[in-house]
């Protein structure tokens, strides 16, 4: 079937006016400008330049791909065509919006329209450069057109070495400081390969090659590998299982002191999301009972341990923090239970406005003026004693922190070995009560209540145990958040916590717990460490949370039921037209 | 020795008298079927035995030791095992995951082996088909997995919501005499059937039930012989 000349043409436009507009979004949002001033290369090529282009080598991939028919060959001239197209569209739709607000305000609608915004734009040319966006834009979609072209052995380790490239270049500050503090020799490599902001010309050039190289070797030897482990003898494998888990299990311990307090900091609050999340996967992910109101159960914990370690004035005991973590725990438990009891009989869309109720109750009685001679109300709880191994000194009087004789876990440095141990353990049990009895019944909750009744589970106890199990796990992390900054604010316990939760479990993939980990990674960590973009860490969470749920609904870690009931018309039905078949045959 | 025994059982729903006292009486080793036509109550019966519904009228034996003060999870374990209607099978699960959720209260590893080894030799389909997800399977085959699920807690009573609906004929003959089968190994059976003219067929005894009332209880025989049975129930003039 031939396909009409207008038809593609036609198609190619339509792609390109599309990316304009998203370009033109990203301009009027603020992002362009912003992310202007952060080098992806050296001096080269900013993230704010990058993202422009990205669309327009995006407008050339889907052209391409729109136009190019699976059941036929691939005509490339076509589809270049078409990606061409679709580039230079893209380009004239910037170039026309940026004529456009030369001639009229925009500023009074669009705040974002600087005057600044249109010099970064016009490379400082007022409009005399603007005819070079088409040509730009032409550049970008066939080179998006030529990665589609490419065969697949090509193109997925050159795609896989443009995503890691920009990843390094994202974070290249980070590595650039870690690398400066280290011998001569690191120092000059860092020197070499990270710059300021971005990576160095040369840095990008090598991190390329290095992983294409890595990348297209890996998939022409992968299986020769793996069956030179498996020839390995069974003594070796697990030697060299050792070895990787004791290289592993050190670079966990050396990291703080090699990368500083920050990105010490930043896995703190990845782990404490960690448990959190782990926390939900039993309610949610397991026992499939949604809860929106899931940061009253940090709160809860959070509190505990303040009121239990503080010598500020609202300090009830002064305890160690030892002491106060397993009753901050315990409480915790309880307020489960507590939160579990009246909304037992309530079901799904309602169970998530219980909650969501709950968390917000929690919240506003923590910071309410009413309750402020215990908590302290809107001035929150202040002065809470650092955890410390060894012996700690006596309470002396109000705020005069004790001293401690041995190791005190005074900041992120330190608090990341408590975080880090407490999500290793946490993961390792909610994996221990996924496997067992229990967790088999909370599967069979989720999956039909009254089916699961019928066969003699019960109920009451199996939901309030989650409920229960959930909350220990979020007053856990909740005790740590409060040691890492010394303080509790009822205004740090915000809905949008819970909601966080919710989100990293399900990019991550609902009842799944190494899934838990990684969504807390991507949806936590990625936007801690890339602070400039932090303005738009919502306009990420919505375009993730949408992109996942159109291309891997299941998660980026899925467990296995999720994985069967997404992709069960893949094997399963095969096989039972097949097993139909050969018991037609035998009969 | 009576079984299982409704005496004047009166179950709502909210306002709505679903059942307006029902007494039926079970031997041991019978099949006992409860025929009717929609929204007779032949479900809510089932339902109320098996605990997920309270009676608030009415008194229900099962041995002699009267059940309605345990919990619907606590009648599994007195022997009382339901087949849903609609299957209710874990679409998710596997079929042996499925199959062990069905011996969730029975603990010990050997009986629930052997639980298994019999639901394979009644259903050898399903051996066949034990690593594979639950919702891939035909109707006829969640018919068996449920029918199976409700034999691995071993129960002394099973009672089968409709286990015809929506299956082939070729199939419903199979699931019948599978029914036949397990009541011979000496399991008794409580069926509630739309297919009248099946369920008497291989049924000891049959009761009528209409509106939430027992009108007619009789022998199999006689009831297919009964005139207003053979009209309402068998399509017969």
């Amino acid at each position: 079937m031939m396909m009409k000349k207008d038809y593609l043409i036609w198609i190619a436009i339509k792609t390109g006016l599309l990316s304009g507009v998203i370009a033109i979004f990203l301009c009027l949002i603020g992002m362009v400008e912003v992310f202007s001033k952060r080098d992806v290369i050296e001096k080269i090529i900013t993230l704010g330049d990058f993202i422009l282009l990205a669309t327009a080598v995006s407008a050339g991939v889907i052209a391409a791909r729109a136009t190019s028919n699976p059941e036929q060959q691939k005509q490339p001239l076509k589809n270049l065509i078409a990606g061409a197209l679709a580039g230079i569209t893209t380009g004239v739709v910037i170039a026309a919006f940026i004529g456009l607000s030369q001639q009229i305000n925009l500023r009074s609608v669009f705040l974002s329209a600087s005057p600044s915004l249109f010099d970064l734009l016009t490379f400082k040319g007022g409009t005399n450069w603007i005819w070079m966006y088409p040509a730009i834009g032409m550049a970008a979609g066939l080179l998006g057109t030529i990665l589609f072209l490419l065969p697949e052995k090509f193109r997925q380790p050159i795609t896989r070495a443009i995503f890691i490239t920009f990843l390094l270049a994202l974070f290249s500050g980070l590595f650039r400081v870690v690398m400066i503090n280290q011998s001569d020799n690191i120092a000059k490599a860092g020197k070499y390969l990270f710059g300021q902001t971005g990576l160095t010309l040369s840095g990008a050039i090598i991190f390329f090659v290095a992983v294409v190289s890595i990348s297209m070797f890996w998939s022409a030897e992968s299986t020769n590998l793996q069956k030179g482990f498996a020839r390995i003898p069974k003594k070796g494998q697990t030697g060299v299982r050792v070895v990787v888990f004791a290289i592993l299990a050190y670079m966990v311990l050396m990291l703080p002191q090699v990368s500083g307090p920050f990105i010490a900091q930043v896995i703190v609050i990845v782990s404490l999301y960690a448990l959190m999340g782990l926390g939900l996967n039993i309610t949610l992910g397991f026992a499939g009972l949604l809860d929106l109101g899931f940061v009253a159960f940090f709160a809860v914990g959070a509190y505990t341990v303040g009121l239990l370690t503080s010598y500020g004035i609202f300090g009830l005991q002064h305890v160690s923090f030892w002491v106060a973590v397993p009753i901050a725990v315990l409480v915790s438990m309880m307020f489960g239970a507590f939160l579990g009891l009246p909304v037992l009989g309530v079901r799904g869309d309602y169970l998530a406005i219980a909650t969501l109720g709950f968390g917000e109750i929690v919240r506003l009685l923590a910071g309410s003026d009413f309750l402020a001679p215990f908590f302290g109300g809107p001035q929150g709880i202040i002065g809470i004693q650092k955890p410390c191994l060894g012996t700690l000194g006596e309470f002396v009087r109000v705020d005069v922190p004790r001293i401690c004789n041995g190791l005190e876990f005074a900041g992120p440095k330190e608090i990341y070995y408590l975080a880090v141990a407490s999500a290793i353990l946490i993961a390792f049990i909610a994996l221990r009560l996924q496997r067992s009895r229990l967790g088999r019944a909370w599967m069979a909750i989720r999956e039909d209540e009254d089916v699961a009744e019928a066969l003699g589970i019960n109920l009451i106890q199996t939901k309030l145990l989650a409920y229960m199990l959930g909350a220990a796990f979020a007053g856990l992390g909740g005790a740590i958040f409060t040691v890492l900054v010394g303080s509790i604010f009822a205004t740090s316990m915000q809905l949008i916590v819970s909601i966080n939760v919710v989100s990293l479990i399900i990019v991550g993939g609902m009842g799944s717990v190494p899934g838990v980990i990684v969504g807390a990674i991507a949806l936590i960590g990625l936007p801690e460490l890339l602070r400039e973009v932090s303005e738009y860490r919502f306009l990420f969470y919505g375009a993730a949370l949408i992109m996942m749920m159109l291309a891997k609904p299941e998660g980026l870690w899925p467990s296995q039921a999720t994985l069967r009931e997404l992709h069960h018309d893949d094997s399963g039905e095969d096989s039972e037209i097949a097993s139909t078949k050969s018991s037609q045959a035998k009969a | 020795m009576s079984i299982l025994n409704l005496d004047n059982v009166h179950t709502y729903y909210g306002n709505i008298h679903a059942l307006k006292g029902i007494s039926i009486n079970i031997e041991k080793g019978e099949i006992v079927t409860l025929i009717g036509g929609n929204g007779a109550g032949k479900t809510t019966t089932l339902r109320t035995i098996s605990g997920l519904l309270k009676p608030r009228e009415g008194k229900i034996h099962l041995n002699g030791d009267d059940i309605l003060k345990y919990q619907a999870h606590e009648i599994v374990y007195k022997g009382v095992s339901m087949v849903p209607e609609g299957r209710g099978v874990f679409a998710r699960l596997t079929v042996l995951e499925n199959l062990e959720m069905g011996a969730y209260s029975r603990n010990s590893k050997e009986e629930l082996s052997r639980n298994m080894e019999r639901v394979f030799t009644l259903f050898p389909r399903l051996k066949e088909r034990r690593t594979q997800v639950a919702g891939t399977l035909s109707g006829g085959e969640q018919q068996m997995l449920a029918t199976g699920r409700g034999l691995m807690s071993n129960p002394s009573v099973l009672l089968m919501d409709e286990p015809s609906m929506g299956l082939a004929p070729v199939l419903v003959e199979l699931i019948f005499d599978t029914i036949q089968q397990i009541n011979k190994e000496g399991t008794t059976i409580l069926l509630v059937e739309q297919n009248a003219l099946m369920a008497l067929s291989i049924a000891n005894r049959g009761y009528v039930l209409q509106t939430g009332e027992i009108i007619i209880s009789d022998t199999a025989e006689n009831l297919k012989k009964n005139p207003t049975v053979q009209k309402a129930y068998l399509g017969m003039e």
